[in-house]
């Protein structure tokens, strides 16, 4: 029942819902209401990744392999997981710079180099090739193969067919026709198209309900579940050797490694990935979803890929049924027509999506930044002159996808016999990973340089090329397959296969290996060799800092000249048709407002950088920069003119960590204000203190005073002993008022720093002499016996001669009221202590307890003795004496028993030389 | 009988001046240098009235008023604080210890003696028996 014209006539009806699918998503898209601003669809055209070759690849290579086609999906599900980190960037940035393909990306990027975007252009198309070609091959396998139904007949792989014979061929020519009416009827200046974008998403559900129809019917159809088949499978010793993962590959863990970093590359940069994900993003925000429902759709179309493997080899254990068409041919033994119908679809629809995607992405690249660039270049085409290019471009890209899908059945019928699917796209996916250094230095190193990017792709592409493309060519039979075996003019260290005596891997870890360290190294190299171009200086700060700038305007800051409006219209007009550019550029002026009539005519710089971008979205940014420079004057930027610019931005920056330093200045600051506040509360608290203590010693002897002048005004009758005894009191409590006055003076004359000091060269002998000469009179009087031990000679001391004998003359006045009355003593005694002279003063008093011997030097801290009362005095002498002392570099104490006397000591530095007065060394 | 007042102060010749005035009034004067002698005395005698200064030694003037406002049995003896400390915060410590009175140093005889009288007076002193 399955005539061959069945099947051409369902898949023409499937082609052509496809078409009314796309054309209505056009339509809504026109009016204004997008089918494709969900997403939901936007992760069902993620899905385009699954092609024929996940189709009927995947169990082709699970029935070798086992779990090893697994990393292929393992990839995409890891680097989807970074892609709010590195693919919003990416939309975010070719958003900005109306980006049009990955060539146009990478061009932009270092400088809008037209030979960077010419070469990877090359490169995608070279690298490309294969996988369309495999999916030629799908096609049209899976067409002979249903065409045979109910027989089983592996299609013949007849080079020798002549070509209208050649189902693959016609399949290419479909399917070429199909893509131009799909992606070129129109020319969109933002390379939207929302109607393929439409109809990819419904293929990829088309595809994995087809996939599940199949894997469900030969898992509990044919088997009693996944329990079943893995059972059956495990007695079958071939295929229970599969199931342990690691084992599965060749190579093992290298190569497991290797296809997972792979495919992770993949899922980023094939062309088709890179205008689905990037170009036909209409919200970054849809990445939210994508970022799980993605590697949910992965998950569920590899869920049945293990059991219609297993299913296959039990099925099919001669191996003459080739495993790549398992999918296609368990249904077909089982003699369920429409099942293989579905299957057929589906792969169909795989294919289909793919080549449309794919194809549109290159031909876009091919005509913004391989053709054009060079036609805009060629003066005798006179271009300038044509008043419309659209047709032209139009042109170009149909022209390229018809090329594209030729050049794929030519691969197909040179080479493609010699691999299986798995195989085919993996050389692919090799090629196309050699764009990630370039992308992701490109996005977050600014210091990547056009120069090595060049070096890098060029040096990626020709390792991809010597160890992947040229074996699969001499597989072909087209060149000698010594090259393989013994390496080329029998030198082994070349084999493609095993460059450098790199063995043990399998040529895809093998290719990965080599042509990765020669991309990253040329790259890393070839940047940090030389200087940075202005342009390159100024897209690379546009790119890597995408996300701190304002909006689309960045990019005018960079531009400085002059340009009239209409010749960027009718510029405008040639590429993108004059009723798109009028809309344009009504746009643009509605955006501004209305804007000074007398300015109308003359372009802005932004006006200036959005036409560049309009003109960009439709020739890609290399041409669109060529084609502004030809209509405007423009002044040419220095690179230090960019750097002023990008320092403005920079500046704000600057002032923003000055305003932070100042206010942790004015912190710091107020924290020693408060410091010294708090000294200032302090040393006010203390001054407090010590007029409290002040008054209080002159209010004892003024009470006295008064009390005893107040009885004898009041009491004139008072006996003449007792008046001459109150008398007397009021002298000595007035003395010793006067006295204290006097000490407080000059006591804070010295601590203020205020006193003078007479310094001169003092002989300590004559001094203690004539200090104790003074005294007699008052030793005598009060029958104090005092021994002056003197020795015969002593040096000099540098000091103020009064006040010393005011210390002396102090602790005498103490010693005189603290000895013993019965039988008073005094000793002062001199001695020479090293460097130091040391005067000492003995009493037999009553002695000073350990505790207050430190405390008597402080102020208004007397030596109580509670038996003989309060002893008359200020409680100043010794601090004062202290004070003296230490200005001159000596030391006062005191030495005391309780009951056993006192002697108070002080020192003082004897002089260097005794005619010299060094007071430093004494200060 | 004449009414006992203890003086304690360290100043010898406050405490003569204090002694001559009180002596001329008609009061029996004992005197106390310091704080602990000044609760022994106040002990031994239970004087009508003391005059304490603040700042002597071993107990201070504020821990002897404190002290013998803990005795039940004292609290009929008025305490006249006299101190060369004036300052308001000093004042209202001496008066919240429980002194009758806090006079400062200098004084003047015929007010001190005055304050007396009116705290001895048997008037005064009805409400305490």
């Amino acid at each position: 029942m399955l005539q061959g014209w069945v099947i051409v006539l369902t898949s023409f009806a499937y082609l052509g819902l496809l078409f009314a699918i796309a054309y209505y998503a056009d339509r809504r898209a026109d009016a204004g209401r997008s089918v494709i601003a969900s997403p939901y669809i936007y992760s069902l055209s993620l899905g385009v990744y699954a092609t024929a070759w996940t189709f009927y690849g995947s169990v082709g290579r699970a029935a070798a392999d086992g779990v090893g086609f697994l990393p292929i999906y393992i990839g995409p599900t890891l680097m989807i997981a970074l892609w709010w980190v590195v693919m919003r960037k990416i939309i975010r940035i070719s958003k900005r710079n109306r980006i049009t393909s990955l060539a146009d990306f990478i061009a932009s990027r270092y400088g809008k180099s037209a030979l960077l975007g010419g070469l990877v252009t090359v490169i995608a198309l070279v690298g490309i090739l294969p996988y369309i070609s495999l999916q030629l091959k799908a096609v049209s396998n899976s067409f002979s193969i249903v065409l045979q139904y109910p027989q089983i007949i592996m299609p013949a792989s007849d080079a020798t067919l002549p070509l209208l014979q050649d189902t693959a061929f016609w399949v290419a020519l479909i399917l070429a026709a199909f893509t131009i009416l799909f992606g070129t009827r129109n020319l969109d200046a933002a390379e939207h198209h929302q109607g393929m974008v439409a109809a990819i998403a419904f293929e990829s559900v088309v595809k994995l309900f087809a996939f599940l129809a199949v894997g469900a019917y030969i898992t509990y159809g044919i088997y009693n579940g996944f329990g079943d088949v893995f059972e059956r499978a495990a007695a079958v010793p071939k295929l229970s050797a599969m199931m342990t993962p690691l084992e599965g590959v060749a190579g093992g863990y290298a190569s497991w490694m290797w296809l997972t970093i792979l495919s992770m590359m993949a899922i980023m940069f094939l062309p088709r990935q890179f205008q689905v994900a990037v170009i036909e993003n209409v919200d970054e925000k849809h990445l939210n979803k994508a970022i799980w429902l993605f590697p949910l759709y992965m998950i569920a179309i590899n869920v049945f890929v293990l059991p219609i493997a297993f299913g296959g080899v039990m099925h099919f254990p001669s191996g003459s049924v080739d495993a790549d068409t398992f999918v296609l041919t368990l249904p077909m033994v089982e003699k369920q027509e429409l099942l293989v119908l579905l299957v057929f679809i589906g792969g169909l629809s795989a294919a289909t999506g793919m080549v449309i995607v794919e194809t549109i992405a290159l031909s876009t690249m091919i005509c913004n930044d391989l053709l054009m660039p060079i036609l805009l270049r060629l003066k005798w085409l006179k271009l300038n002159e044509r008043r419309d290019l659209t047709g032209l471009l139009l042109g170009i890209r149909r022209g390229a996808i018809v090329l594209m899908l030729l050049l794929g059945y030519v691969y197909f019928r040179l080479a493609g016999e010699a691999y299986a699917l798995v195989s085919i796209g993996l050389i692919s996916f090799a090629a196309v990973a050699q764009f990630a250094p370039a992308v992701f230095g490109g996005i977050f190193w600014k210091g990547g340089t056009r120069r090595g990017a060049l070096w890098g792709l060029l040096a990626g592409f020709a390792v991809w090329f010597y160890t992947l493309l040229l074996p699969a060519i001499a597989r072909s039979g087209w060149l000698p397959i010594s090259l393989l075996e013994v390496g080329p003019f029998g030198i082994g260290l070349l084999n493609p296969q095993q460059l450098f005596g790199l063995t043990r891997l399998d040529h895809i870890t093998h290719a990965m290996i080599w042509s990765m360290l020669a991309n990253v190294s040329a790259y890393v190299c070839g940047s940090l060799w030389g200087e940075q171009s202005v342009s390159e200086h100024r897209q690379a700060s546009l790119f890597v800092d995408v996300f701190k700038q304002a909006g689309e305007g960045e990019g005018a800051r960079f531009w400085r000249g002059t340009a009239s409006v209409p010749d960027l219209y009718r510029l405008l007009a040639r590429f993108v048709g004059p009723a798109a550019a009028v809309a344009a550029i009504d746009g643009y002026t509605q955006s501004k407002g209305p804007r000074d009539p007398g300015e109308a005519l003359q372009a802005d710089a932004e006006f200036v950088h959005y036409v560049e971008i309009q003109l960009a979205g439709a020739i890609g940014a290399a041409s669109a920069r060529v084609m502004v420079a030809s209509v405007v004057k423009e002044e040419a930027l220095t690179l230090d003119d960019v750097r002023e610019i990008l320092d403005e931005a920079s500046q704000v920056v600057v002032y923003s960590h000055r305003l932070e330093q100042k206010s942790r200045e004015l912190e710091a600051a107020t924290a020693e204000l408060r410091i010294a506040n708090e000294r200032l509360t302090e040393l006010d608290r203390l001054k407090d203190d010590f007029i409290s203590t002040v008054t209080h010693e002159l209010r004892t002897p003024l009470t006295s005073i008064r009390a005893f002048s107040e009885i004898l005004l009041d009491d004139p009758e008072i006996e003449l002993s007792q008046r001459s005894k109150f008398l007397g009191i009021i002298t000595k409590e007035a003395e010793r008022l006067s006295r204290l006055i006097n000490q407080v003076l000059d006591l804070a004359k010295i601590e203020s720093g205020a006193a003078e000091w007479e310094v001169s060269s003092i002989d300590m002998k004559e001094l203690i002499a004539d200090t104790a000469a003074g005294m007699s009179q008052l030793f005598t009087e009060k029958r104090i016996r005092v021994e002056v031990d003197l020795p015969s000679r002593v040096p000099a001391v540098t000091a103020d001669f009064d006040r010393i004998v005011q210390v002396l003359l102090n602790l005498l006045s103490n010693a005189t009221k603290f000895c013993n009355r019965d039988d008073a003593q005094i000793r002062i005694g001199l001695s020479e202590q090293g460097a130091y002279l040391r005067v000492g003063v003995f009493d037999n008093g009553p002695g000073i307890s350990e505790g207050d011997q430190a405390a008597i030097f402080d102020k208004f801290r007397q030596g109580g003795d509670t038996l003989t009362g309060k002893p008359q005095g200020t409680g100043l002498g010794l601090h004062i004496s202290r004070h003296i002392v230490e200005r001159f570099g000596g030391k006062i104490w005191v030495e005391s028993r309780p009951g056993q006397g006192a002697c108070f000591y002080f020192t003082l530095p004897i002089a260097a030389r005794p005619d010299q007065a060094p007071v430093a060394g004494a200060a | 009988m004449s009414k006992k007042i203890l003086i304690v102060d360290d100043e010898p010749n406050i405490v003569t001046a204090l002694e001559y005035l009180l002596q001329r009034s008609g009061y029996e004067v004992l005197v106390a240098r310091d704080g602990e002698a000044a609760l022994k005395l106040v002990d031994q005698h239970l004087p009508n009235l003391v005059l304490l200064d603040v700042m002597i030694s071993v107990k201070s003037g504020y821990e002897v008023c404190q002290r013998m406002r803990e005795r039940a049995d004292w609290q009929h003896i008025k305490i006249i604080m006299l101190s060369a400390k004036g300052r308001e915060a000093e004042v209202s410590k001496g008066l919240s210890l429980g002194a009758d009175l806090y006079v400062t140093k200098p004084f003047s005889n015929k007010e001190l003696v005055a304050k007396i009288d009116e705290l001895l007076a048997p008037a005064s002193n009805s409400g305490g028996v």
